[in-house]
């Protein structure tokens, strides 16, 4: 599968299928610090990414002033 | 993962595990307008009446919460300050302008923008060369004031940020970590209008965490800019931020637990805790069956050597 990943914007290539939850951990990635998204279709931990999928890896924490 | 909420299976969109919950898109959406609704509600934020001013950046949380207002009813224009970052400014606008125009316009919504180098004649990080300061803390300092000046210029009742509970979980550490009391005050999700010329502010997204409102705005499509403000690269917040989304992953619950115990604890006005000898001779008095200080009528070294006494040997 073709995972694109941004901050820096890349892509990775990963043998499937893998649960979506396995695919973090093996990027050393957070759940929480993350979105999986197929299509535009959000997916959670336990769907199955098959090895033809194009996912995309969004991270959501955005940073700044302290306010 | 099945939506916990659905009378019939219907496949989950995100799995909650701080609630214990999963949800399908519709019932997703319906949590998110449900918590912020909860939180204008217990935070006395606004009511139908008012006219909301929401400082928008082009990110997830602030268009979200200018979708959310407007499908919740409010009457809510927007502001959008136009910091003369570059590519990155260029691109934030042009995603505000389209959301406006395709969302906000439908509801009869408004844009204002201000662009600072038009106003103040330097983009934000020639402001902070010249100023000899951190950019974030330029860039803060400038969006506080044209949202409070905009606010209280145009006549609006309240002004609202998209600060969500990771943004206010990290200030709050970064607060506690460097003993800055005097600004713990001011980490409520609603700021009276305490003075002549500053605008009641109010943050009605602080019980969502950022994942939340990125998953809200993918689910309602909404269009935002992704990729991170260059200048925030290398921030303690995200540094904080960081740290705290470790510590939820393996014990869910422990950023809401810290911001809204800290906004508990501030609401039942719970000033610096009386001096220790104040406090003990308060609480403890002599422990029945040795006299040593105890808060219990039985002290624990005289409970637990009792039930050693009756206990067997393994």
């Amino acid at each position: 599968m073709v995972v694109q990943l941004s901050h820096p914007h890349r892509e990775v290539e990963i043998k499937g299928p893998k649960r979506v939850r396995e695919m973090l951990r093996d990027l050393n990635l957070v759940v929480e610090a993350h979105l999986v998204i197929r299509g535009e279709e959000l997916l959670t931990e336990d769907e199955v990414i098959a090895d033809a999928d194009h996912i995309e890896i969004r991270p959501v924490i955005s940073g700044g002033s302290l306010q | 993962m099945n939506c916990t909420k659905c009378p019939i299976s219907t496949k989950a969109v995100i799995g909650l595990p701080r609630h214990n919950a999963a949800f399908c898109k519709a019932c997703f959406t319906t949590f998110v307008h449900e918590q912020v609704a909860r939180a204008i509600k217990s935070q006395k934020m606004f009511s139908k009446d008012d006219r909301i001013l929401v400082a928008v950046s082009g990110g997830k949380d602030s268009l979200a919460l200018w979708h959310i207002l407007l499908q919740l009813g409010y009457r809510a224009d927007a502001l959008y300050v136009n910091l003369g970052i570059g590519d990155y400014s260029a691109r934030s606008h042009e995603k505000v302008q389209r959301f406006a125009e395709t969302v906000g316009a439908t509801y009869g919504a408004t844009l204002l923008v201000h662009v600072v180098e038009q106003e103040e004649g330097a983009g934000i990080r020639e402001l902070s060369n010249m100023l000899h300061r951190p950019t974030c803390s330029t860039c803060g300092t400038m969006k506080r004031y044209q949202f409070n000046r905009a606010a209280v210029e145009q006549e609006y009742d309240v002004m609202a940020t998209g600060h969500n509970l990771d943004d206010e979980a990290a200030r709050l550490l970064g607060n506690v970590l460097h003993w800055q009391e005097e600004y713990l005050e001011k980490q409520g999700p609603t700021l009276p209008a305490s003075v002549e010329g500053f605008a009641k502010k109010v943050k009605p997204l602080y019980r969502l965490s950022e994942r939340e409102l990125a998953a809200y705005s993918v689910v309602n499509k909404i269009d935002y800019i992704v990729e991170e403000c260059p200048m925030a690269k290398g921030s303690k917040t995200l540094l904080y931020k960081e740290v705290l989304n470790r510590l939820e992953t393996e014990s869910p619950g422990t950023k809401q637990r810290f911001y809204w115990g800290f906004l508990e604890k501030q609401s039942r006005g719970e000033r610096a805790p009386a001096s220790m000898e104040e406090k003990d001779q308060r609480t403890l008095h002599p422990c029945q069956t040795c006299g040593q200080p105890t808060s219990a009528d039985i002290c624990s070294y005289c409970k637990m050597m009792a039930k050693a006494k009756t206990a067997t040997p393994q």
